[in-house]
């Protein structure tokens, strides 16, 4: 019965071991110096999250080296490292590892920009006009929420099985995220500040220019980092359409030869291209809107 | 840009707001007649919801009157301008510019060239006691700060008239009673009018030439008064002494009366004010 730690000094601890172990993991402990007491999760945490890594990444080399699962559905990370090298030296499904990521990423980037030079204004002038936001909010809502390969087979027959209709195929994953963020980014900008630039003998389209689109710029780069990864999540879907070239490709061409060590390795390389384009932005925040959250 | 003789008029103006249900409408101000003339500096007092900031807008032309007009001498008010320049409760600074560039923001807009818009710039900052800060981000500023930047950057178009909305509000009494003597210095040394919004008797007081009660529901003028003890401070640089004349409290405890009298439901004072 009474099981709890000796060293809590709370009677009530006692009343049952489950409650006792959660109150010392919330427990409330003096803040250090240079602490606020109370917040939660305060602290650095990025030890942690390299040791997580570690961590995972032993327990995979274990338990593939062990052999306690078969190849097929985990290969060693010896094996996926191997698959690196062949692919980038001699190459896999008739490209080199480089042609495949130029090819990807000339796909996502090229619906990237697309997409930051349309998306953005057409945000902008959602937020700051009535007709525009009635023209073009209920194409923008029915499409945003349907999956890229529902739609897949309208992008082929309306623009066949190019170029064309992989970089829209995933400019239209791209497109929703970003308008909408811009959009939002339009509802930031405080009435005062727009008063305050009317006062000083502002236009209309200076208030949009000076005002409304550098205080909307925080959320606009939000919607370019959520709008990157729908990127890469659409990225397979649109190398599905006849592709011969591309991670996507690589990937979905191994899935049929059952080779679960290429289709890791492809993974890992989109993983690493959107994460660190994902700092890259997170840089590019620091600089462009050292603002943000402090006004 | 307004010629500093000129007077701001507002001539039996009437705000109707659509009310919560259909066909209802509130009154928002009712038949306000007030003149301020060059020099004046004019202190409205006022209940919350008793339409100060209405009028305020008004003046500003954010906010068009159901009846009456408005007039900056002989033009009519139609749309807020550089001759009216404004400053907020919230300091409503633009974050990604530094203090100069948001002071020499109104200049910028109309093209003023970089080395002018500067000179006026670095003259307002000045002015309000900022000559340091120039390179600051806002978000570095305290308060106090922000607001002063805010008083330069409403000085710098040159206007006419200064409207201000509580924009001492949000602020500690210490830095408050500093940027009330500030206030009255700028106001000395550029002649602006001034209209100026404030839930503060004393403050009020301290800082006008003339005194307007309010009372809500509709929005109405009750009473107005001329005081000086502005004046009595700038001749004397003591606001501490000027503060505890036998005359401000007097004139302190009149303004309550009213004041609190209205919020009890008795009603505004008989007493209507000629303005």
């Amino acid at each position: 019965m009474s099981s709890a730690a000796p060293d809590s000094p709370r009677p009530a601890a006692a009343s049952s071991p489950a409650a006792g172990g959660r109150r010392r993991w919330f427990a409330s402990r003096a803040a250090a110096p240079g602490q606020v007491y109370g917040a939660p999760g305060q602290g650095k945490s990025t030890t942690i999250s390299v040791a997580t890594t570690i961590v995972l990444f032993a327990l995979w080399f274990l338990i593939t080296n062990m052999g306690w699962i078969k190849p097929l559905f985990l290969p060693t990370p010896q094996a996926v490292w191997d698959k690196f090298i062949l692919a980038a030296t001699e190459g896999v499904a008739n490209s080199t590892l480089l042609e495949h990521t130029t090819t990807s990423l000339m796909r996502v980037f090229g619906a990237f920009l697309l997409s930051c030079v349309t998306a953005i204004p057409i945000g902008i002038l959602m937020g700051t006009n009535r007709v525009m936001r009635g023209v073009f909010d209920p194409p923008i809502e029915f499409y945003r929420p349907l999956p890229p390969l529902a739609y897949l087979p309208l992008m082929i027959i309306w623009f066949g099985i190019g170029e064309l209709s992989k970089i829209l195929l995933i400019f239209l994953a791209v497109f929703a995220p970003m308008a909408i963020s811009a959009r939002a980014g339009v509802r930031s900008v405080g009435i005062e500040q727009i008063h305050a630039a009317y006062t000083m003998g502002a236009s209309k389209f200076q208030i949009i220019s000076r005002v409304i689109l550098p205080a909307a710029t925080p959320e606009i780069l939000t919607g370019m980092r959520i709008g990157i990864g729908f990127g890469w999540t659409t990225l397979v879907a649109a190398e599905m359409i006849a592709a011969n070239r591309g991670l996507g490709f690589m990937v979905l061409n191994a899935a049929q030869y059952l080779q679960s060590d290429t289709v890791i390795m492809g993974i890992v390389v989109i993983g690493l291209f959107a994460f660190g384009f994902d700092l890259l932005m997170r840089r590019v925040e620091r600089v462009l809107v050292p603002w943000k959250g402090k006004v | 840009m307004g010629a500093p003789s000129e007077a701001l008029s507002i001539d039996g103006v009437s705000v109707l707001f659509p009310g919560r249900r259909a066909g209802e409408q509130v009154q928002a101000l009712d038949n306000i007649n007030l003149t301020i003339n060059p020099g004046d500096f004019v202190v409205a007092l006022g209940a919350s919801g008793c339409g100060k900031t209405t009028l305020l807008n008004l003046m500003a032309g954010f906010l068009s009157p159901s009846r009456g007009v408005l007039r900056l001498g002989q033009r009519t008010i139609t749309g807020p301008g550089p001759d009216r320049g404004v400053v907020f409760q919230k300091h409503a600074l633009l974050p990604w510019l530094n203090v100069i560039r948001n002071t020499e923001f109104g200049l910028s807009l109309q093209g003023v060239d970089s080395r002018k818009r500067q000179e006026i710039a670095a003259h307002n900052l000045a002015l309000v006691g900022l000559q340091d800060f120039h390179q600051h981000m806002i978000y570095e500023l305290s308060g106090g700060m922000q607001q002063r930047v805010g008083i330069a950057r409403a000085l710098t178009c040159n206007p006419a008239t200064l409207l201000m909305d509580e924009p001492m509000a949000a602020l500690d009494a210490l830095t408050r009673e500093t940027i009330q003597e500030l206030l009255l210095d700028v106001w000395q040394k550029t002649g602006k009018m001034v209209f100026f919004i404030t839930h503060s008797v004393e403050e009020a007081l301290f800082l006008a030439t003339r005194v307007i009660v309010m009372s809500p529901r509709p929005g109405r003028i009750t009473n107005a008064y001329e005081v000086d003890f502005n004046r009595r401070f700038l001749e004397c640089r003591d606001a501490r002494k000027v503060k505890s004349s036998a005359d401000f409290i007097r004139m302190r405890e009149t303004v309550l009366g009213i004041i609190y009298g209205d919020e009890r439901g008795e009603g505004p004072g008989v007493e209507t004010a000629h303005v």
